[in-house]
């Protein structure tokens, strides 16, 4: 057992790093960047916690993860403890721990962050989770009490899982309904390989499913079955569809051969394992150099998978400078280190295209920073007469999603707003009594964390008006 | 689930499977397509569905080997599964009873997804004029379910070894010249050309005529964009707001020219994979 560290001692102790693929090996590949603690290096960044009372980190934490109590049975090399702990209320840590913002939520709030050095809560809580499924340990069992109610779920993306996990442990009947041939939404078709590998998602599910929820895949609610169906089978429905259609720049040559959503771009990738073609059958398109637009976190993904599916340059156009980029701060400075070019304030206006229709550049203009616009952020303004081209075989955009309209077509008196989304409260409640929404599908595309977190409201928002009922 | 009932071999080429699939079945309506998977590592395959049965819990597909994948399927036998089948995708015809004639054109394997359009304006009442083509006798299908379906059926071949000798605009164009003002409205399905020439005899006679876009597709749901197409100067995607669109709009030269994206990747597949099959014949 490890030793408790005094107060003065833990303030004097710096984060343990993670240990990562080196940069020029890993673009090579498509494995995991950061290769997880060791057990040692584990208790040795567990140590650290001062086991604050009350725990700010829990208070910015969408999933109320126990962070205190794993970290305190972690430090007693208690591990099956540490994941009990952290499965009482978080359906995904292996995945959370992984993808989640930490800077922006426990590990932003932590009071050691004052000092610049919070605990690494999330790389504890994968360490945690990778642990149990290194054992193949499941703490998964289905209830022991049944209520007779049946739940709807469209979408297995992070939101549902959330909803449905917590909702079968309550010994609801919960039915998922999945559009693509694999469960998990964005963690299977967007998230690649090397930030999230796929073994970990599906280790997750079927976690999930030995509660006793069932996954129906290949399965569009608003195709196969409209909302309104559901409504009539189910106690209560929820929505977690994700956003889902994909935002282009409306500029000319868009059409070209080469250019890509980066939806298309990473579900071929990712889902379809082009990566892995001619294995398997779907093709993806790289050449020698690949633009990527836009400076979020799915931009940051989309250029990596093209430096690592072979091209020589991999380059992100974003129309803003550094600091303005949306995408973390850990993504970006991997895909430095993987040698990804930044061309800032810098905007495509036209998408060249030789005679058979493929791309063979685009036309950019510079920006410069004017004055603050709405979002608060210092407006770009174009720099005349400053046109240039940037070669290309590859022009992704990730610029962003919108609604897709495809369930909300089939749910009538679930109102959405002008954009496409479902309307709802902060428990998730639908202008549907029957109905709850929650995800990007509400709040437009935003992180997985923030959705496992609307899945847990709605999951108990559902439990508070169905027991209200009897 | 997604077990393959039956399947038909209709010429060197082209193959029909009935696909065990009760809520697609429940569910599909003319226009509408399906999209599947032969096994683990395929891609996913966009079909128009040819026929249905909501009873039964079937869907009719058919399809001409071109590829890797479209082979693949073609070796899959009676009884064993597909990995994936999902629909039905897009928006349906919009069919009702135009108080007339309708022209309905198929080219090709194009003749099973405009089937069940023809069926269903012919339920409703519609006098349904039906031309089918292709390039030879062996090539045309479902002569006898056209028929059930419409009230006159049309046959052209480009040799001339069936039917009429020419192509479906030449027997199209006869009957707009004769009867335009009684023909109400005009559906097209077939090879991108023939769909642009279906246009271009339609356009003469000002008369509008639907088409339906085959284009490349990755999750048909609206989420990728792979099948973006430009209708009346807007980029819209084939898979939510298609498949059918209104001919006159199409840009069809960027549909055709995107349809060859993967030309290269797909040759290559079939070689890998004709390869593999030699091997095992001459193993096994």
């Amino acid at each position: 057992m490890a030793e408790k560290l005094k107060p003065a001692e833990k303030l004097k102790k710096n984060r343990v790093p993670m240990r990562t693929q080196k940069p020029a090996e890993r673009v090579q590949n498509f494995l995991e960047v950061p290769l997880g603690y060791s057990l040692e290096e584990a208790i040795q960044e567990a140590q650290r916690c001062l086991q604050c009372n009350p725990p700010y980190c829990v208070a910015g934490c969408p999933a109320d993860v126990r962070i205190p109590q794993f970290i305190e049975k972690l430090i007693a090399e208690d591990i099956k403890g540490a994941f009990l702990e952290i499965k009482q209320t978080n359906a995904l840590p292996a995945v959370c721990g992984r993808v989640c913002p930490q800077e922006e939520q426990c590990e932003g709030a932590c009071i050691m962050n004052k000092k610049g050095k919070p605990i690494a809560i999330g790389r504890l809580e994968r360490y945690v989770a990778d642990w149990a499924k290194q054992l193949d340990y499941s703490d998964a069992k289905k209830p022991s009490t049944k209520l007779n109610k049946k739940i709807a779920i469209v979408g297995s993306g992070p939101a549902g899982l959330a909803c449905a996990s917590d909702l079968a442990k309550l010994g609801y009947d919960v039915t998922m309904y999945e559009a693509l041939h694999k469960a998990g939404g964005v963690l299977v078709y967007g998230i690649p390989e090397f930030r999230l590998p796929k073994a970990i998602v599906g280790y997750e599910v079927d976690q999930i499913k030995e509660l006793g929820v069932e996954i129906n895949l290949n399965y569009v609610i608003g195709l196969t079955k409209s909302v309104d169906e559901l409504i009539q089978e189910y106690d209560a429905v929820f929505l977690a569809n994700g956003a889902g259609a994909p935002s282009f720049l409306n500029i000319p040559g868009e059409n070209l051969n080469g250019v890509y959503s980066a939806s298309e771009f990473l579900t071929r990738s990712n889902l379809m394992k082009a990566y892995d073609y001619p294995n398997y059958a779907t093709p993806i398109r790289v050449g020698q150099k690949a633009v990527v637009v836009g400076g979020g976190n799915v931009a940051m993904d989309a250029v990596r998978t093209a430096k690592r599916l072979g091209a020589k340059e991999a380059i992100i156009v974003y129309r803003r400078s550094r600091k303005e980029m949306p995408a973390r701060a850990e993504e970006i400075e991997h895909a430095e280190e993987e040698g990804i070019k930044f061309e800032l304030l810098t905007n495509p206006i036209k998408v060249l295209g030789d005679e058979y229709g493929n791309v063979v550049g685009i036309e950019c203009v510079r920006m410069e920073l004017g004055e603050p616009d709405e979002s608060g952020r210092r407006r770009p303004q174009v720099v005349e007469g400053s046109n240039f081209v940037i070669d290309a075989d590859t022009v992704i955009i990730a610029i962003g999603q919108s609604a897709n309209p495809i369930v909300a077509r089939s749910a009538t008196g679930v109102e959405t707003n002008k954009w496409g989304y479902f309307v709802a409260d902060e428990n998730g409640k639908t202008t549907h009594p029957k109905v709850w929404a929650g995800g990007d599908i509400v709040t437009g595309a935003a992180t997985v964390i923030l959705a496992v977190g609307a899945g847990k409201k709605a999951a108990k928002s559902i439990h508070e008006t169905l027991s209200n009922k009897q | 689930m997604y077990k393959i009932l039956k399947k038909q071999k209709w010429s060197d080429t082209i193959f029909s499977n009935w696909i065990e699939a009760p809520f697609v079945a429940k569910a599909a309506q003319p226009g509408q397509f399906i999209i599947l998977i032969t096994n683990e590592n395929g891609e996913r395959i966009p079909l128009t569905i040819a026929d249905s049965n909501p009873k039964e819990g079937w869907v009719q597909i058919v399809y001409q080997v071109v590829g890797a994948s479209t082979l693949e399927l073609s070796l899959m036998n009676e009884g064993e599964s597909l990995y994936a089948f999902v629909g039905p995708l897009g928006i349906p015809s919009e069919i009702e009873n135009f108080g007339g004639k309708v022209l309905i054109i198929g080219g090709g394997i194009g003749i099973a997804p405009i089937h069940p359009v023809a069926k269903k304006l012919k339920e409703l009442g519609n006098y349904v004029i039906s031309i089918i083509g292709a390039r030879t006798k062996d090539l045309i299908i479902m002569e006898d379910k056209m028929k059930e379906a419409s009230n006159e059926l049309l046959i052209a071949t480009d040799d001339g070894t069936y039917g009429q000798k020419g192509f479906v605009t030449n027997i199209m164009d006869d009957i707009l010249k004769k009867e335009s003002e009684a023909i109400k409205d005009i559906w097209a399905i077939g090879p991108p050309i023939m769909m642009k020439m279906c246009t271009r005899v339609a356009n003469e006679h000002n008369k509008q005529i639907w088409v339906s876009l085959n284009s490349i597709m990755v999750d048909g749901t609206g989420m990728c964009g792979a099948c973006r197409v430009s209708v009346g100067g807007k980029t819209k995607f084939a898979c939510v707001d298609g498949p059918e669109f209104r001919g006159s709009l199409v840009n069809f030269e960027e549909m055709i020219l995107r349809q060859r994206q993967y030309c290269d990747q797909e040759r290559e597949a079939l070689m890998l994979l004709e390869e593999k099959i030699r091997r095992q014949a001459s193993n096994g």
